[in-house]
């Protein structure tokens, strides 16, 4: 059935189409990165494909290849229950000019999962609204998934950072802050304990 | 006394007033420990959220690339750590997959015994959880009672409570003990009850009942767009269960339903939790009644299972075996492969691609809550900040499973 699938790919995009396979049952299209995000398009308005949900998007790092990464998209359709694995490859040799296009238009499910690859492989993904690290912290240098990023690499220890408004974090001053917490204990110190209760 | 309703001027109230900023977490007892969300408040109205996650990130998939594909299962056992048996199943399948190769029957069976208790200690304390969140502490200790029940037997099963390293490529790492079917009947009894016990405290009182409903309400066509799979994205009314769209083991042989919720709030999640573990019962039992007392457990192709132990230190090939399986690894065809199972928390996914040796090239786990997370900005904006507790203990955020 996913076989009319990668056909029906074939026949619109066949410019863009790099290779197919249906390795272990799993149908795969690989694709040129400038048109990742039109066959996107396409699988999810395409009444025959109807993929509805971005079930899974990640990267895999290959350093002796040239583009040297190939992001992996599986898709899945509610209605029709087919899937199909998209890939597409990208960056050079030195992990640079990586840019592909972001899916966050039309799933909602990749704005973490994309994020997620470009925290662990640098990917980046142009027109996403939040490119920013989401498992690591924002000072970590590298990203731990690429293939020559050793495994024992000690990152640096970094500096306290600077948070703007700081100076609100509690313990308040006696002027400043929540008042009223404050004042129901200013007020409360004079008061008669059978008049609480 | 003055009457309270004064006329007052409404001009005069008007006061310059600015969002608040909250920090919850990742400390805070209701965020479990690993997720903070900053939150612009105005008045009790959240308007804006970032929910950050990665405090328990440990570089799972990196640590996979260094060893052998056996060597994998004690990490997939700390992803999901209140269902480990399903991260076991699970990946056993997907290098299963690959290699072409389907467990005996009788495997089979003992997979599913063990994973649909497993299923139900990780909806068991979802629940428990989400009612202690809200001041049932009751429950929630009956719930986790029951809990332990379940990982008794696993101790009995597999000699480990909670990391129970159990799966295997191409079996399990022990045939099933002569009480297991006793034992596990034992136990479903006795959660059955106690699911019982808990539903005549909860589902009758006011408290519980209007913190949860239509609380943390998500639209159908969100849930899909966001990738939510399992119980949170059944209580939207799919009817998405991989155990049924997709059928492995020996799911497509037994009877069961899928229970959905209409409302999409946290009380549908709550209770598509309950009627599941009820569901996980009736496969249980059809199990019990249909796995052999006797016969293989493992597949016999020695390239892929450790030869017994008498043969190892008997004969030069079982020695040969064996050496060759510990320190090789055993050696999945180049390739890629995605493969997917039922998780406690929805749709479990392990994209494997090998190269061929006997190291993982690449291990890339689906977790199904790290999506879910990714939909709680979603449910809490706009939502009092009461409703944030209610709501984010309905997803499950399991922290080893979103982080890796």
């Amino acid at each position: 059935m996913s076989k009319a699938l990668i056909d029906l790919i074939k026949k619109n995009f066949g410019a863009a189409v790099l290779e197919t396979h249906s390795l272990y049952g799993d149908d795969t299209v690989v694709v040129e990165a400038s048109a990742w995000k039109e066959v996107a398009r396409f699988l999810r308005d395409t009444p025959q494909c109807s993929m509805d949900m971005l079930t899974d998007l990640t990267a895999v790092d290959f350093p002796e290849r040239e583009p040297r990464f190939e992001i992996v998209a599986h898709f899945y359709s509610l209605g029709k229950g087919h899937r199909l694995r998209l890939k597409t490859r990208t960056g050079d040799s030195e992990g640079d000019e990586t840019d592909v296009d972001s899916l966050t238009e039309l799933w909602a499910s990749a704005n973490w999962m994309e994020r997620e690859a470009f925290d662990m492989f640098g990917v980046i993904f142009k027109g996403h609204p939040d490119l920013r690290r989401i498992l690591l912290y924002p000072e970590f240098e590298g990203h731990p998934l690429r293939k020559d990023y050793p495994a024992e690499k000690i990152q640096p220890l970094i500096a306290y950072r600077d948070v703007p408004n700081i100076e609100k974090i509690a313990p308040f001053s006696v002027d400043e802050g929540m008042s009223f917490g404050r004042q129901t204990h200013a007020g409360s110190r004079g008061r008669d304990d059978s008049q609480v209760n | 006394m003055e009457p309270l309703d004064q006329e007052l001027d409404e001009a005069e109230l008007e006061m310059p007033t600015e969002p608040m900023l909250l920090n919850v977490g990742p400390a805070h007892p209701a965020m479990h420990g690993t997720v903070r969300c900053v939150m612009e408040l105005s008045g009790e109205i959240i308007e804006h959220v970032d929910v950050q996650v990665g405090y328990l990130h440990r570089g799972f998939e990196k640590m996979c690339e260094r060893g052998t594909w056996t060597q994998v299962f004690p990490y997939v056992d700390r992803c999901n750590y209140v269902s480990p048996m399903l991260n076991n199943v699970g990946f056993a399948l997907a290098c299963e997959k690959m290699l072409g190769v389907t467990v005996p029957e009788r495997c089979q069976w003992y997979r599913m015994i063990l994973g649909e208790l497993a299923r139900m200690s990780d909806h068991l304390t979802c629940d428990g959880a989400m009612a202690m969140e809200l001041g049932a502490f009751t429950p929630f200790l009956w719930m986790i009672k029951a809990r332990e029940m379940i990982w008794d037997l696993m101790e009995e099963e597999t000699g480990a409570r909670l990391t129970h390293s159990f799966g295997r490529v191409g079996g399990m790492a022990s045939p099933p003990t002569e009480h297991l079917k006793e034992n596990a009947r034992a136990v479903v009894k006795h959660i059955l009850s106690v699911i019982e016990e808990c539903e005549k405290l909860l589902l009758g009182n006011r408290i519980f009942l209007d913190r949860l409903e239509g609380v943390g309400v998500i639209s159908q066509a969100d849930a899909v767009s966001l990738g939510w799979t399992g119980p949170c994205l059944r209580a939207t009314g799919i009817p998405y269960d991989v155990r049924k769209a997709s059928p492995y083991l020996k799911y497509g042989e037994v009877d069961f339903d899928v229970p959905v919720g209409s409302a999409s709030d946290c009380f549908d999640r709550f209770m598509v939790r309950l009627a599941e573990m009820r569901q996980s019962a009736r496969i249980i039992e059809q199990c019990c009644q249909r796995m052999a007392d006797s016969g293989p457990v493992n597949v016999t192709d020695p390239r892929i299972i450790l030869p017994p132990k008498e043969e190892v230190y008997s004969t030069i090939e079982g020695t040969i075996q064996h050496f060759k399986i510990v320190m090789e690894g055993l050696k999945l065809p180049a390739g890629e492969v995605y493969a997917y199972s039922e998780g406690g928390n929805g749709e479990l996914g392990f994209y494997l691609v090998s190269d061929g040796s006997g190291t993982p090239y690449r291990v890339r786990i689906r977790p199904p809550c790290f999506l879910i997370t990714a939909g709680l900005e979603r449910v809490i904006t706009g939502a009092m900040m009461a409703d944030v507790v209610p709501s984010f203990g309905s997803l499950n955020m399991i922290g080893g499973e979103c982080d890796r």
